[in-house]
């Protein structure tokens, strides 16, 4: 029998808000434990909510961005359970009526076919905080840093139908929130997770089948891994006569697995109703209007102006637009040298995408400026330096201070361009290799390469090579 | 020094007859000597007082009052009459504490009530039940029974209490003094201990309405901290005190007037009546047709929030904590079990029975629907009437333990007085009178926002009568 996967996935973003939901504390990561925590994170008595505007701000920008249908009215209900890392006992999530509702995302696959993702629903919560388990001996500790920053849960429609495409889907919504700046989408921070519905069916069945959530994703790998490996283990349940379970389960990446969570961490009676702290959320066409008009550029729109306008290579376009901050850098750059946008997508794309990963670094802690680069590159073009000067200069401004003018001159690596100094090198050169150059006249062109070579290695690099190209034809034909 | 009125302690303030020290020392004194027997105070603020230079110099400089425990206050113990708070001592001030401190008020003490105000009679509290200054056999009413017997008795001029059913209006009328529940989202919410979030209200009890007012303009406003406070801007309630009530026509709800009152309250309640008619106010006959569901539907909204806004008593980061507990489970179970009692324990239980799956839209949604319809009831009364009148309770104060092992019996207490909760609208109880030598209240219910019209309307009653200034024997001694 063959079976089709059906996917759901409930993305989880951290907004980058400087405070928090309901309170003042900042968001910061990485201060020390318990320290970004108000009366309010704590959940001591008497304290109230109060609603973080930059929140909401944030959450209609993503709404707009997926061209969903912002609630003039949405509501802030109680999750009620109990754990130590939720102080209040309860957790403040918009439940029955959400901020972003019906919207909806095209995602590219590796075969080059797209496919539009149904989003469900957008609604804003808080994060809890963590238990720590393995600090002390027997005892959990709790640090409420995280409770209370906010959190964007974007739920999609069961419209995924593989591995690939909730990856792909997943990367999409991850570099939509960082193009829209309300997230760093820092994974390894837990700023971007996912929870994944997995279930499958006998082709063409309309019904689903009974789903498994997969929680706490953190990258894009494993939620490959973690739906392969689920859609194996339950189609090997239903071939073997059993039921899947619906449950939630984990994946653990270390053993590339899913395993069922202990059951007392599993959903029960959340009981939840209208926070009577927080009054409904209303939001006017007036502010929908303003956010619209503010929002940027995104990836597709910058592609295709990138395509058009700037002459780029369609590869080499997306290549660019697929990281904004890469984008912002490449963009920077044209400010100051827009002569040859292909010139500068080709050095973005091979000499600082190669050191970002050589140097495991994003592009916001690259060494060279955006100037930088480009007054590197306006050498090359007004011919005071060649490439291979360029590469070598590249290569000492990540480690110096000095700008490229200033090492042109102290290095004395302006290209030669005089036509009568150069014609000297061409003279001597041609003095020496006569037999080369005979070889040319008797038709043998390739030579002409290694003549060039001997004619840089006596400037050292500095000859203007399509010069010394031209006048050593000139020389021979004489 | 007999029992003053706020207005009194000014004027004497004012032509320096005494300093803000000796009348913080008279009111301790006091305590002292009451509080063994009455039980109105858990905790006693008797450090000195010193009045910064920080303190605006406000017409309330100087002047002392009694908190209920229910409202933080910095640095002092606020057990919101529970075990499970016995040990917590406030990091912060309520904004309503907030406001007065910044204003040169004194706090003399945190006053006893029900356990986090859940309860009609103060027996609930961790801390003993207060007694009533009237018969020291009766209860003050609760929940801010503390607060209405240390005005009562004298050992405070006034005092802050809180009113998610009644817990205001039933006690200043047991104890024969003036209690104003204003609109809900008039005071902020900061700061006071949540029962019920939708239904909360800090308030007043004070000997007099004029009193209140005084106290309500400083207390009173928006707080940024608080998202259901209201903008409305703060009228300076003392200016609206003099006014004239020929016209005023005042609505008797038939509900409240249907043969299940005492003879012997209903004829108190015709006397005050007739009293108001003599001021030129006109009287109506109305009808809030469904405001007999104000009872049940009170107790599925509040338990379901209370067992929300209670789940913060956990024992892991302040308040009691079990030393029981085995794993997490037995930890929450022997924490909660050892920290609450009985009542709170009764509706959290309640509560969250109405709130849980398949359970919700037969009881806390159709709550909320009826809540809708209550407020309907008094939306449309107001078109016709300028306020509404009737008696703040069905009896006066009754003797401690008669009620409590009959919940149903001692919730049926605030049968007139929890409508304006689910309403949102102010309403204010008055003494006219004594039925054996117990008082009896009447209450007054306003529109949204309308607290200047009910302190007038009951300041013009309290000119040409003297049931507010009557008290009880045990004050005698201080004459």
């Amino acid at each position: 029998m063959s079976w089709e996967t059906v996917i759901g996935l409930e993305i989880h973003v951290q907004l980058n808000t400087n405070s928090k939901i309901f309170s003042g504390a900042s968001t910061s990561y990485g201060s020390e434990q318990n320290t970004n925590t108000s009366l309010v994170d704590l959940g001591y008595p008497g304290v109230l909510p109060v609603l973080n505007k930059d929140a909401v701000m944030m959450a209609i920008k993503f709404g707009l961005a997926i061209d969903a249908e912002i609630s003039r009215r949405s509501i802030f209900a109680r999750k009620n359970y109990f754990y130590p890392d939720l102080p209040k006992g309860y957790q403040i999530s918009q439940y029955e009526l959400p901020i972003v509702q019906g919207g909806s995302l095209e995602i590219k696959l590796n075969d080059g076919t797209k496919k539009v993702i149904g989003i469900t629903r957008a609604h804003l919560e808080e994060d809890a905080g963590k238990s720590i388990h393995d600090k002390f001996n027997n005892e959990t500790a709790i640090d409420l840093n995280r409770a209370g920053t906010p959190l964007l849960e974007i739920v999609s429609e069961p419209d995924i139908r593989s591995a690939e495409e909730a990856s792909s889907y997943m990367q999409q919504i991850h570099q939509l929130v960082r193009y829209l700046k309300i997230s760093d989408g820092n994974m390894q921070e837990g700023s971007f997770r996912c929870d994944a519905n997995v279930s499958v069916r006998p082709s063409g069945q309309a019904e689903f089948g009974t789903r498994a959530e997969v929680k706490n994703i953190n990258s894009f790998r494993f939620v490959e891994n973690a739906i392969n490996y689920e859609v194996e283990r339950q189609i090997e349940r239903l071939e073997n006569g059993n039921e899947i379970i619906q449950e939630t389960r984990l994946y653990d990446p270390d053993k590339d697995e899913t395993r069922p969570m202990r059951s007392k961490e599993e959903a029960n009676d959340y009981r939840y109703f209208p926070d009577p702290d927080l009054l409904p959320l209303e939001i006017d066409q007036e502010t929908i209007d303003k956010i619209k008009n503010l929002l940027p550029e995104l990836f597709e729109e910058k592609v295709i102006r990138y395509t058009e306008d700037l002459k780029i290579k369609p590869n080499d376009a997306e290549e660019i637009a697929k990281n904004m901050q890469i984008a912002e850098y490449f963009e920077a750059t044209l400010d100051h040298f827009d002569n040859d946008p292909q010139l500068v997508t080709n050095w973005i794309l091979s000499e600082v995408i190669g050191v970002l990963n050589r140097e495991n670094i994003e592009i916001n802690a690259f060494q060279i400026e955006p100037t930088q680069l480009a007054s590197l590159l306006s050498r090359i073009e007004d011919n005071t330096i060649s490439s291979k000067i360029a590469k070598n200069l590249f290569n000492q401004l990540l480690t110096s201070d000095e700008t490229v003018d200033q090492m042109i001159k102290q290095q004395g690596l302006e290209q030669i361009t005089d036509e009568g100094s150069i014609n000297e090198y061409v003279a001597e050169v041609l003095n020496e290799f006569s037999d080369q150059k005979d070889q040319y006249l008797a038709g043998k062109e390739q030579v002409l390469g290694f003549l060039v070579g001997q004619v840089m290695k006596r400037t050292q690099g500095k000859a203007n090579p399509k010069m010394v190209n031209e006048l050593i034809i000139n020389q021979i034909k004489k | 020094m007999k029992r003053h009125t706020v207005k009194e302690l000014q004027n004497m303030l004012a032509d320096q007859s005494i300093s803000s020290e000796e009348i913080h020392q008279i009111y301790l004194n006091r305590i002292k000597s009451m509080n063994d027997s009455i039980n109105a105070f858990i905790s006693i603020e008797s450090d000195e007082i010193s009045l910064s230079s920080e303190q605006k110099n406000s017409e309330i400089k100087g002047i002392p009052y009694a908190l209920k425990d229910i409202f933080c206050s910095e640095g002092d113990k606020t057990t919101c009459g529970s075990k499970m708070l016995a040990n917590f001592v406030s990091p912060y001030d309520a904004t309503v504490v907030r406001n007065l401190r910044e204003k040169g008020t004194v706090i003399l003490g945190k006053t006893n009530m029900d356990e986090f105000a859940m309860g009609s009679s103060n027996e609930t509290s961790f801390y003993g039940n207060v007694l009533n200054p009237w018969d020291e056999e009766r209860t003050p009413g609760g929940s801010s029974g503390g607060s209405a017997a240390a005005v009562a008795a004298g050992m405070a001029p006034i005092a802050l209490g809180t009113d998610t059913g009644g817990s205001i209006r039933q006690p200043a009328a047991l104890t024969g003094i003036t209690g104003l529940k204003p609109t809900y989202g008039r005071c902020s919410r900061f700061g006071m201990i949540a029962f019920a979030s939708s239904l909360d209200q800090a308030g007043i009890l004070s000997i007099s309405a004029e009193d209140a007012a005084i106290f309500l303009e400083h207390m009173a406003g928006y707080d940024q901290k608080d998202s259901t406070s209201s903008i409305e801007e703060v009228p300076k309630y003392t200016e609206f005190l003099n006014n004239d009530l020929t016209g005023k026509v005042v609505g008797l709800p038939r509900e409240f007037f249907d043969g299940s009152l005492d003879s012997k309250y209903q004829t108190l309640v015709t006397e005050s009546i007739h009293e108001y008619e003599k001021m030129g106010v006109q009287f109506k006959d109305i009808s809030l047709p469904n405001i007999k569901y104000s009872v049940p539907t009170y107790y599925v909204v509040a338990p379901a929030e209370c067992s929300s806004n209670l789940a913060r008593y956990d024992g892991v980061r302040f308040g009691h904590r079990s030393s029981e507990g085995t794993d997490l489970d037995s930890f929450y179970k022997q924490t909660r079990k050892e920290g609450f009692g009985p009542e709170v324990k009764r509706r959290i239980i309640t509560g969250t029975y109405v709130l849980s799956a398949g359970y919700y839209d037969a009881y806390y949604l159709k709550a909320q629907k009826v809540r809708q319809l209550i407020n309907q009831d008094f939306l449309n009364a107001f078109e016709e009437v300028d306020v509404i009148m009737g008696p703040t309770t069905q009896q006066s104060a009754f003797k401690l333990g008669d009620k409590l092992d009959d919940p149903v019996s001692m919730y049926m207490n605030d049968i007139y007085t929890i409508s304006s909760n689910l309403s949102g609208v102010p309403a204010i109880s008055h003494p006219i009178g004594f039925v054996d030598n117990l008082p009896f209240g009447l209450q007054v219910i306003a529109p949204h926002f309308m607290e200047h019209d009910l302190l007038n309307i009951v300041h013009q009653y309290q000119m040409s009568t003297d049931w507010h200034l009557q008290t009880p024997n045990l004050c005698r001694e201080f004459d």
